[in-house]
């Protein structure tokens, strides 16, 4: 093996590293280091530090401990079957890169994932002797998210809930059927007994002990997974009801959903083509629909076609439009529940037109201040000095809203 | 004609505070004044004015206090007058301060949102870079960074909680914040510092350019965010334009290269992993087997299934319906709620769990996602059916003498009708296997029973079943006359 340089090896694994998606860095406990025994603070909410060109924001230090790997799972450019270099970071490099970086204001702290050598348990312990050293001897208070094994032992996965903010496990495909033909080695029943362990472990730290004290943190920003998108048939509907399932079993934050970019050195038996990357977008709003907005699965698939979100409109608009009955809303007595269902209001909008309404009657022109997104709201409802009239039932109503048609490249 | 309030440029939030104290507690109204900082003193005729002593307390909304905090370090030259103005009309009418509508309040939100955001992309791009030495013992660092509000000083704290183990400085063209020996000073008007070159910008510069991914060209997105004004600032956004101008090359170059073979250890790799068994733990006999059962399409959404557990020289064997929420998780049967009933009716009817094997008609958790809970469907016939499979190994293994079968799922599935519990429950019945059973009602209904009194009454159903059970065990004890 070529011996590579720091900056060859941090080349080599950032690179490895960019097809996870999630570089959050929020939500965990408050800390500083106001008393000067230690480096770094967490303050709730994450800070993108910096910005790359494909509009992602780095807020942590993303990188794999080692690419090498024993698996051959097709959609991963680290699988044993591709010709990519190959690096391995010492826990000393680790441990370095993420001090001098954060020191410098460059990241909030560590997101570390790793190939699988030797065996899990092998892999599993030098990642936590990491996480270990940076808290224990260089008293990093900063954020550090584990990708954890599924199938590492217990012991490590309990140090390595009590040393992170995050874990995570990645569920890879929307199905176990795609699961098992692309990534051979993984088994999903285990993915999952893995996530059903950390949530019952969260549990576990939250209650107090027999004794009255607390329990040990356990992964206090809990935990996450991603789903790649487009590199099997499933449609967004399987892709949301398994969302759905992850959210309500295993209490996660975050599904993120990855639209498989072709990588170098593929294998044949993937598609080569662009990432989805609208489609991505989409199934993020209806996450945020399903989790934030008070909707029901069945609601939003029942206003797609063949079981996949409309790429045009958004998903609530496209609800929306699907069930113009029930609008427009008059904004002056309209319930919450009602309005959170406007296209074009978000949930800033709609608690700010329920504190104005105490005291006074809304018109037009204080829904534009409150910030809502009048484009698409106006045909939905009723207000003082607007009222939609015909508009909203319209039969071209969706064509105001969807980009026109766009004209078949010819060659 | 108006009288000028002068500011100081450092604790401009306090001063201004207190200014605005004084001048409402005695009835000066807005008209009569214009506030502004030193830098901006420029007016011609007007008169300066003393701050009076303030009379009498002032009450205001606590969210126009929040408000002004941030307001006052806008670079907008009537932030001071615009919020005393405010100030005069809430200060009668608390209310005012949630008219997300009122235009003088948009306008100050709108300055509060700006300084909130100059505030965040302060502390997400100031680079520092090392001036000490690195073995210091304690090291120190700079920055040279161009804010577009006033946000040093109210940003401070920030840096001080995050970074107190070293010293730091952060110039800026206005306020300088520097941080030494565990103490904060604000300075004006410094020059920008010349600040020697720092290794590790190289370094981050080849991870920024490495975490990019050219087939995700999103050019807007990234600008949106980090403003063109902040790049001169920070070291990786040299790497930018080249990362842009070159990506949809490197896209296609990526497309374009054909599949490669694999190299020749993958083959070596593989076969070492597989002799390890790294994935798969060995489970025995029928353990090994469940875990791969797809006899019915509830494996794909359940955990894992749930066999059942206790002694396999049992002499009683409990039939529940199948795992819930909490079983699938922890992959052990009667370990929720029901469980606790359970374990409570067993007790009182002078059981001992231990010694019982205790199992489901069906070993997956069927459920639906109400929001964020997973709530229990019953299983269906057919499901019932191909589960039976797996009982009966069961039954077959541990070859009990009596089953006690809990609620209509396990009855169907032991003595193949599930009908009328209530009224069959607490008897004696030939089971499929030609083993006794005792029909009894599942803890879950007993806890779903919203009524106090029925539940006992469920309840107390369920503990003279085991009763009879535990009764039945006695009288045929092996070996007793």
């Amino acid at each position: 093996m070529a011996r590579y340089s720091i900056d060859q090896k941090l080349a080599i694994l950032s690179d490895a590293a960019k097809y996870d998606a999630s570089c959050a860095s929020s939500g965990s406990t408050r800390r500083d280091s106001r008393d000067g025994k230690g480096l770094g603070s967490n303050e709730g909410s994450g800070i993108c530090h910096a910005y790359a060109p494909d509009g992602r924001c780095i807020s942590l230090l993303k990188i794999l401990m080692t690419n090498f790997c024993i698996y051959d799972c097709a959609y991963c450019i680290n699988r044993v079957s591709s010709n990519v270099r190959r690096a391995r970071f010492s826990v000393d490099e680790v441990v370095r890169l993420t001090i001098e970086f954060y020191r410098r204001n460059y990241i909030e702290g560590l997101f570390l994932s790793s190939g699988i050598i030797r065996s899990p348990d092998a892999t599993m312990e030098d990642m936590v002797r990491i996480a270990r050293k940076l808290r224990e001897e260089e008293n990093f208070r900063g954020y550090i998210h584990l990708k954890t094994i599924p199938d590492a032992a217990p012991e490590l996965i309990e140090e390595a809930g009590r040393l992170a903010d995050r874990l995570s496990i990645n569920v890879e495909l929307p199905t176990d059927a795609s699961v098992k033909k692309h990534a051979p080695e993984k088994n999903p029943e285990q993915i999952r007994r893995a996530m059903a362990d950390v949530r019952l472990r969260r549990q576990a730290a939250r209650d107090k002990t027999h004794t009255g004290r607390k329990a040990p943190r356990f992964a206090p920003a809990g935990q996450s997974t991603q789903v790649i998108i487009g590199a099997d048939d499933a449609n967004d509907t399987t892709i949301l009801r398994q969302s759905t399932r992850l959210y309500g079993g295993y209490g996660l934050k975050r599904v993120y959903y990855s639209a498989f970019s072709p990588i170098p050195d593929a294998t044949a038996r993937l598609p080569l083509v662009s990432p989805p990357l609208q489609r991505e977008h989409r199934l993020y709003q209806a996450d945020w629909l399903l989790r934030f907005y008070d909707f029901e699965l069945d609601e939003i698939t029942e206003a797609t076609t063949d079981g996949n979100l409309d790429l045009d409109v958004d998903p609530k608009l496209a609800w929306a439009l699907a069930n113009r009955a029930r609008f427009p809303v008059d904004v002056n007595t309209a319930p919450k529940e009602l309005l959170l269902r406007v296209p074009g209001f978000g949930i800033k909008s709609v608690n700010r037109i329920l504190s104005t309404r105490r005291h006074r009657k809304l018109r037009y022109e204080d829904l534009l201040r409150i910030g809502a997104l009048m484009k698409n709201a106006r045909p939905f409802i009723t207000v003082l000095g607007w009222s939609p009239g015909a508009l909203t039932d319209r039969a071209d109503l969706r064509a105001l809203f969807a980009p026109p048609p766009e004209q078949l490249r010819l060659l | 004609m108006t009288a000028k309030v002068i500011l100081p440029r450092i604790g401009t939030d306090a001063a201004f505070r207190h200014a605005a104290r004084a001048f409402s507690t005695n009835d000066v109204p807005p008209e009569a004044l214009h506030f502004c900082d030193k830098a901006e003193m420029t007016g011609l005729f007007d008169a300066d004015i003393a701050i009076p002593q303030p009379r009498g307390e002032l009450r205001l909304p606590k969210s126009f206090v929040a408000l002004t905090n941030a307001a006052v370090w806008h670079t907008d030259a009537d932030r001071f007058d615009r919020l005393y103005a405010f100030l005069w009309r809430v200060r009668d009418k608390p209310s005012l301060i949630q008219d997300r509508g009122d235009a003088a309040l948009a306008q100050l939100r709108r300055m509060e949102k700006a300084v909130h955001r100059c505030q965040h992309k302060m502390k997400a791009f100031v680079r520092f870079r090392e001036i000490g030495e690195v073995d210091a013992k304690r090291r120190s660092f700079a920055a040279w960074f161009e804010p577009t509000h006033h946000t040093v000083e109210p940003t401070a704290q920030f840096f001080m909680r995050r970074f107190a183990d070293m010293d730091w400085r952060i110039v800026t063209p206005d306020v300088t914040a520097i941080f030494e020996a565990g103490r904060i000073r604000f300075e004006l008007d410094h020059p920008r510092p010349s600040l020697p070159t720092d290794a590790n910008e190289a370094l981050w510069t080849t991870y920024f350019k490495n975490i990019f991914n050219p087939a995700r060209l999103k050019v807007k997105a990234m600008t949106s965010e980090m403003p063109k004004k902040y790049w001169h600032n920070m070291p990786e956004a040299t790497a930018i334009p080249e990362l842009i101008s070159t990506a949809p090359a490197h896209a296609r170059e990526m497309a374009k290269a054909a599949p490669t073979l694999a190299p020749p250890r993958a083959v070596k790799v593989q076969e070492a992993a597989e002799k390890h068994q790294h994935w798969e733990r060995s489970r025995e006999g029928m353990h090994a087997a469940l875990a791969d059962c797809s006899r019915c399409p509830l494996h794909a959404h359940a955990t894992q299934p749930v066999p059942g557990a206790g002694p396999e020289t049992a002499r009683l064997m409990i039939v529940g319906e199948q795992p819930g929420d909490i079983e699938d998780l922890t992959g052990t049967p009667f370990a929720g709620p029901s469980g606790q009933l359970l374990n409570s009716a067993l007790r009182a009817a002078g059981l001992a769990r231990e010694q019982i094997y205790l199992t489901n008609a069906v070993k997956h958790f069927k459920f639906q996602v109400r929001g964020k809970r997973r709530v229990h469907q019953r299983p269906s016939a057919v499901e019932i059916e191909k589960c039976r499979w797996w009982l009966k190994t069961e039954i077959a293994n541990v070859s009990p003498e009596l089953i006690v079968v809990l609620g209509a799922t396990a009855a169907l599935a032991v003595t193949g009708d599930g009908q009328k519990i209530l009224s069959r429950r607490g008897q004696i019945e030939q089971g499929k296997n030609g083993v006794p059973v005792i029909v009894s009602l599942h803890p879950a209904h007993v806890l779903r029973n919203p009524n106090a009194e029925e539940k006992a009454q469920l309840r107390q159903f369920l503990v003279s079943d085991l009763s009879q059970a535990s009764l039945w065990l006695e009288a045929n004890l092996k070996g007793a006359s």
